[in-house]
């Protein structure tokens, strides 16, 4: 990638424009590799990860139990620290789930073909993510047996919830946000369970693959209706996606908290919660990508284009600090001001720090395109941009509350090791989830790569003479 | 194909296509002829195949609309009956009317968005009849091959301009290989 005159060669020579699918491969190529890792035997390194990511798992679930049966108590949080590591874990999952959403539903609608190769994954990340965030809302009530009080339903009082509360709007926007993620990945799901029902050996596995996909004919008859659910979906999906972590935002921006009280959180949330779930589909698909030599599939193309969507993203993130500080400068509201002075250079100054360092800081050097093809600079970049967003969180609610409008009322917050090891668990039930996706499911939606193969326009013609590589054709 | 299945009622008659062009160029033409009960076949949607089969556009975009539509009231219902005559809860002291719309908004946003996201995922299944567990198609051996790197026609003998032998000539001078008569299961 040495770019030394850069400055004498044409710009359409440096920054041609490559095929999606790198090497020419055939159709049959995409589906005996991507096929062949659910069909070979599971590697060692996967067994050995799995092990590791469910023993984690194991004690985060403990943790859960044991909070479950103790009460919140268990957790750091106090008054007036009630919200902490509890929400700001939701508020992390879930803005991860973001990431595959956007690449399955806005990149769609934008015809971004390269999302093809990525698109099945990081929408199973998402849905792990959201599962791991749906954990946080239902242990924090402490006394689980009264959740169903986040239900629309009436109470044995006969006292119905508050329809207008952001707390009841996140229930609803959650719970809509992983079904409708569920149904989106599934659909995409089908026509890959279809080829996998063909190529399976054993009538077993022949048998619930074709259940699983429903006895998919790929006919045009009926690819006519999935094509138009699917972009529907897309469509659904794009508002839906932006609506989730706005809602979210909401539960702190609609109260009176310093530092809360912004109208600048929903954007700011959503460009924030892209960020996290980009670095996070980094995180995931640089081993899986090596592991399992997809690297003509999911290209170095891929990897850049990412990269430069984590700029982006941490670049708006970037903004809206600063603009957080300034307004709260502006302003001219003491509490305000005292709450960004103490953000950063309060007694939790290093979470401030370091959000702001791996978030706006780090992100920066993926301007330089040599950093953007280069694995160990994008797996740095994008684990520190998984940090800064927990970190982010953490920022916003824990010092938020800390220290509010009374100096009698302060007290610190420190987590306890339940609140440590819960966290920790989550990460382990999602690396779990994500391990038996990539074994027992195809990880790449091979029908839509093959769908960007040049030779699957209907209008394309193999080059005559010369064995080059065939020019994939502009698209209207 | 066993003997007894010969005995059985002609579904239709399948042809091979070596690519994805060589597909739309005979769907082009098998629509031309007249045909009416036919499909083609293939690993993936080919972008056009629904102008080269002459079909319109899905008619699922306004089954999906119906589900929102039916999502955006059951909100609507679920939020204002209790709210306004139920359980009218006094919230800071707004009124509780239906002129309150904007906090209600993001419910009925999101169950509008439920309703038409279940509404597309099963009318894709809905209107394609499945799930479906036996059809001809699958004891054609080649057509294995459908979901990985193969493209079929298919004629059904229900087309009033079905022939067994001229459709087999037919499809033979559009270029489809392998031509072969599948028979009914049942």
């Amino acid at each position: 990638m040495a770019e030394s005159d850069a400055s004498t060669t044409a710009f359409v020579e440096r920054m041609p424009r490559h095929p999606l699918v790198w090497n020419n491969h055939s159709m049959a190529w995409i589906s005996d590799r991507i096929a062949g890792i659910v069909e070979n035997k599971a590697p060692l390194w996967w067994w050995v990860t799995i092990a590791i990511t469910s023993s984690f798992a194991a004690f985060g679930i403990f943790c859960i139990l044991y909070l479950l049966f103790t009460g919140v108590g268990v957790w750091g949080n106090n008054i007036p620290v009630g919200w902490a590591w509890d929400i700001t874990n939701f508020v992390f999952w879930i803005g991860i789930g973001h990431a595959g959403t956007l690449i399955s539903a806005i990149l769609h609608l934008c015809r971004q073909k390269w999302r093809t190769s990525i698109n099945r994954a990081a929408e199973a990340m998402t849905l792990f993510a959201v599962i791991c965030a749906g954990i946080f809302p239902a242990i924090h009530v402490g006394r689980i047996w009264m959740v169903w009080f986040m239900a629309p339903v009436p109470n044995p009082n006969w006292i119905w919830p508050n329809f207008r509360s952001p707390l009841m709007w996140d229930v609803f926007a959650v719970s809509t946000y992983f079904t409708v993620s569920v149904l989106f990945w599934y659909l995409g799901l089908v026509p890959d369970l279809a080829t996998m029902r063909d190529r399976a050996k054993g009538r077993v596995s022949r048998t619930i693959y074709w259940i699983l996909s429903f006895g998919w004919r790929g006919g045009n008859r009926q690819w006519r209706h999935y094509e138009m659910a699917y972009l529907v979906l897309a469509g659904i999906s794009t508002p839906l996606v932006l609506s989730v972590h706005s809602t979210v935002s909401f539960d702190f921006a609609t109260s009176l908290v310093p530092g809360w009280h912004t109208t600048i959180f929903p954007p700011y949330f959503v460009a924030g919660a892209i960020f996290g779930g980009f670095a996070m589909v980094l995180t995931l698909m640089l081993p899986a990508r090596s592991l399992y030599k997809l690297h003509d599939v999911f290209t170095w193309d891929h990897i850049d284009v990412m990269c430069k969507l984590l700029l982006l993203t941490g670049s708006i993130v970037g903004y809206a600090y600063c603009m957080e500080f300034f307004v709260a400068f502006y302003g001219a509201n003491p509490f305000e001001r005292f709450a960004f002075l103490n953000r950063y250079f309060g007694p939790y100054w290093w979470a401030s720090w370091t959000m702001f360092t791996c978030n706006v800081i780090m992100p920066q050097l993926m301007w330089v395109r040599a950093f953007r093809r280069n694995w160990a600079i994008v797996f740095f970049v994008s684990m520190c941009a998984n940090a800064g967003m927990w970190f982010e969180r953490f920022v916003i609610f824990v010092i938020s509350l800390h220290r509010d409008f009374l100096p009698s009322a302060w007290r610190m917050y420190y987590p306890t090791w339940v609140d440590v090891f819960t966290f920790i668990g989550t990460h382990g039930i999602f690396l779990t989830l994500f391990l038996l996706f990539i074994r027992f499911l195809p990880m790449v939606a091979m029908s839509e790569v093959k769908s960007v193969l040049p030779e699957s326009d209907p209008h394309y013609h193999p080059p005559v003479g010369g064995g080059e590589e065939p020019v994939e054709e502009a698209h209207a | 194909m066993s003997a007894a299945a010969i005995r059985k009622p002609v579904f239709g008659i399948i042809a091979e296509f070596p690519s994805a062009t060589t597909l739309y160029e005979a769907a082009e033409r098998v629509r031309d002829a007249g045909f009416k009960f036919w499909d083609v076949h293939s690993p993936f949607p080919i972008h056009g195949m629904n102008k080269a089969m002459g079909l319109g556009k899905s008619p699922l975009g306004y089954i999906i609309f119906c589900g929102g539509f039916l999502g955006f009231t059951t909100a609507a219902l679920l939020e204002f009956i209790p709210s306004s005559f139920l359980f009218p809860l006094i919230v800071h002291g707004k009124p509780v009317n239906f002129f309150t719309v904007p906090p209600f908004f993001p419910i009925m946003f999101e169950l509008t968005v439920l309703i038409s996201a279940f509404t597309a995922f099963f009318g894709v299944f809905i209107l394609n009849r499945l799930p479906r567990m036996h059809h001809p198609l699958f004891d054609h051996e080649p057509f294995s091959r459908v979901t990985n790197d193969a493209f079929f026609l298919v004629i059904e003998s229900v087309d009033p301009r079905f022939s067994e032998t001229a459709t087999r000539e037919f499809l033979e001078g559009i270029g489809g290989k392998e031509v072969t008569v599948l028979y009914a299961n049942d």
